[in-house]
């Protein structure tokens, strides 16, 4: 973890390296996050004054997406596709067994903070469902096969 | 020796990393060296991944691949277990009419060599030596309409955009492809990417706009990647400059931003609330100014038609729906994937010839057309034939082109009731026949659900506020799967009413 000084820095670097772009307040959300692993509560006034915003302002976009968060995720973060055509090769089914083998529900992170589960939308793997995502990376027909990879 | 492993994000979600890595330990081990190409997928997403051997005859496809499956590909080719052939020769292959695919899984996404050889950059040239009125004219002339869903002819839409003053225009690309069942822009952004790229600078010549941004989900790492490599090759090679430049720009989870008005307050940096309309985009869109919204599929099938005429995008389809459409066949269905033809194949052929009927092998009980805001059809549909028109006289749409197949297990009931679900956690809030209508909708369905059949015309009556009171379509084409599986699928909903008792 960054200390405060660090972490003003880091994203005073970020709010100069996105100058000049037409609408930059997603891509510099984006960069913070990357960076920290979450939007730090401290970074909503920092960006509101280089931007010319009132904190509300930044706060509610924040607030609007689902991907941005104001907390650390666990270590790994594991979504799993809800939408229909995912529906219709089980995926309901094996997001039950998922959560029932992880105990916790969706936007929930393990008590151990080993993992965050994420409900997701459609990630384009419609032909070959049940589509997952683990920490980033594609996974298509999956079942809870899946936890193996979010053991440690 | 030469191999092509895509680099698609279905194969990737297959194992096609772990292929590509396979071949190379297999290689190095024999002393053989090997070039791999990652290339787009060829749309046969049950073959995934799908290798595919450069020979003298053509190139030959093996699939699905699996790690122990990689020694043979350096043996004997014809004997090998999952040797399928020539790949152009397959069926899948050689039905379709690729026009806007046609680069797709063929070429190195990345190579603009590889793009120029197989015809890349010809309608760019030749829309260079043409009036902004002569391009927009020709697209007009091509009858190709918006590929997203709404179907808007894109040639009227350059032509306001044109014909707007402004200094400053833009041409945005809705690449925020949201909708279950859809992949065809994903593919074709990882497939062909500079595709994409050429067909944002013809309409940027057409409309006086200098500058394009597309909005790429987030959802999408692969398509990402791919997009901003592309346009940095595009850049250093001049093909994108002074005259038109584009940025990628990355969503962030928000279904509502699909809608075109969303995504410009988005693009801005705002919460992605819809807007009322007037004013058009086209007139005051990005930051104010005029601005093109395109679907990738739209501005991506602008290339063909300005390299080969507007008659001859034409000379396919029906009715009013001209050119070719890229069919995305997906959910509990055997042969799923993309599969580009000309309009007019009925919903049957779509579902049972082309598809092959469910994976699971049982009856297919309803078929979600165009999304999770598309109509639910059943197999007494089935003659409709693809197109804007003729869906929308069965209470349906087309919209992007996605096809989510269920089997006979499926619930209607649930189905209804998710997509009132998903249009509660994704609306916007600004309107209030979405916010709070889909809401109540889920709590109408549950009571439904619980036999109360004193819900019915509640629900009824709900859907037809959200139908005709929502700002967008998110919450006006809620009711459409709603509906669509309370009319076709009546006993689902009896059947709850009979537990209860």
């Amino acid at each position: 973890m960054l200390d405060s000084h660090a972490q003003t820095d880091r994203i005073a670097e970020i709010l100069q390296a996105h100058q000049g772009l037409e609408g930059p307040l997603l891509p510099i959300l984006h960069a913070i996050q990357e960076s920290f692993g979450y939007i730090p509560e401290a970074a909503v006034p920092q960006i509101a004054k280089a931007l010319m915003l009132s904190k509300a302002e930044v706060h509610g976009v924040i607030s609007f997406y689902h991907d941005f968060r104001n907390k650390p995720s666990g270590r790994h973060v594991l979504k799993l596709c809800r939408a229909e055509a995912c529906q219709t090769v089980g995926a309901d089914a094996v997001a039950d067994r998922i959560r029932r083998a992880l105990g916790i529900d969706w936007h929930e992170t393990t008590p151990d903070g080993r993992v965050t589960l994420e409900p997701v939308f459609c990630l384009g793997l419609c032909a070959c469902g049940p589509a997952a995502m683990v920490d980033g990376r594609l996974v298509g027909r999956v079942d809870e096969g899946v936890l193996a990879e979010v053991a440690k | 020796m030469k191999l092509y492993v895509p680099l698609d994000s279905a194969a990737v979600a297959l194992g096609a990393d772990r292929i590509a890595q396979a071949i190379r330990d297999e290689a190095a081990a024999r002393g053989v060296a090997v070039e791999i190409i990652r290339n787009g997928s060829r749309g046969m997403v049950w073959l995934e991944p799908l290798v595919e051997v450069v020979t003298d005859a053509g190139r030959i496809g093996f699939g699905p691949m699996t790690p122990a499956d990689v020694p043979g590909l350096f043996g004997d080719l014809a004997s090998h277990p999952r040797a399928l052939g020539l790949v152009e020769d397959l069926p899948w292959m050689k039905g379709q009419t690729r026009l806007t695919f046609a680069r797709v899984g063929v070429i190195d996404p990345l190579s603009l060599d590889d793009y120029r050889a197989h015809g890349g950059l010809a309608g760019l040239e030749r829309a260079r030596g043409m009036s902004k009125a002569e391009i927009v004219a020709e697209v007009t002339e091509s009858g190709l309409r918006g590929r997203g869903g709404a179907g808007f002819p894109t040639g009227i839409k350059w032509k306001t955009v044109s014909e707007a003053p402004g200094a400053q225009k833009y041409i945005v690309c809705n690449a925020d492809e949201g909708d279950s069942a859809t992949f065809a822009d994903r593919m074709l952004m990882e497939g062909d990417p500079f595709c994409l790229i050429e067909g944002m600078a013809i309409a940027g010549l057409a409309c006086g706009a200098s500058k394009g941004y597309v909005y790429l989900r987030s959802e999408y790492p692969v398509a990402i990647r791919i997009m901003r490599e592309a346009v940095r090759i595009a850049r250093a090679a001049g093909i994108l400059g002074p005259e038109f430049d584009m940025e990628i720009r990355v969503g962030a989870g928000a279904y509502v931003c699909g809608e075109e008005t969303s995504l410009l307050n988005s693009l801005e940096g705002k919460r992605g609330i819809v807007r009322a309309k007037p004013p058009l985009p086209a007139l005051q869109g990005f930051l104010g100014r005029p601005t093109v919204v395109n679907n990738v599929i739209s501005l991506a099938s602008v290339p063909v038609i300005m390299a080969r005429g507007a008659a001859f995008y034409k000379d396919f389809g029906l009715g009013r729906s001209r050119g070719t459409i890229p069919l995305q066949i997906a959910g509990n269905v055997r042969f799923g994937g993309l599969y580009e033809c000309a309009f007019g194949l009925t919903l049957g052929q779509i579902v049972n010839e082309i598809g092959g009927g469910t994976a699971s092998g049982r009856p297919v009980k309803a078929v979600q057309v165009g999304g999770p805001l598309g109509a639910w059809f059943p197999p007494a549909l089935f003659d409709t034939p693809f197109g804007y028109e003729e869906f929308g006289a069965q209470d349906g749409l087309i919209g992007h082109a996605g096809l989510t197949v269920a089997d006979d297990t499926v619930d209607m009931l649930q189905m209804a009731r998710f997509a009132m679900e998903f249009c509660a956690i994704e609306s916007c809030g600004k309107c209030t026949p979405c916010r709070i209508g889909s809401t109540r909708g889920v709590e109408t369905i549950d009571r439904l659900a619980r036999g109360d059949a004193s819900a019915l015309p509640i629900l009824t009556d709900l859907c037809n506020t959200m139908k005709f009171g929502s700002l967008c379509a998110l919450g006006g084409f809620t009711p459409y799967p709603v509906l669509s599986a309370l009319t076709h699928f009546p006993d689902d909903f009896a059947r709850a009413k009979e537990a209860a008792e």
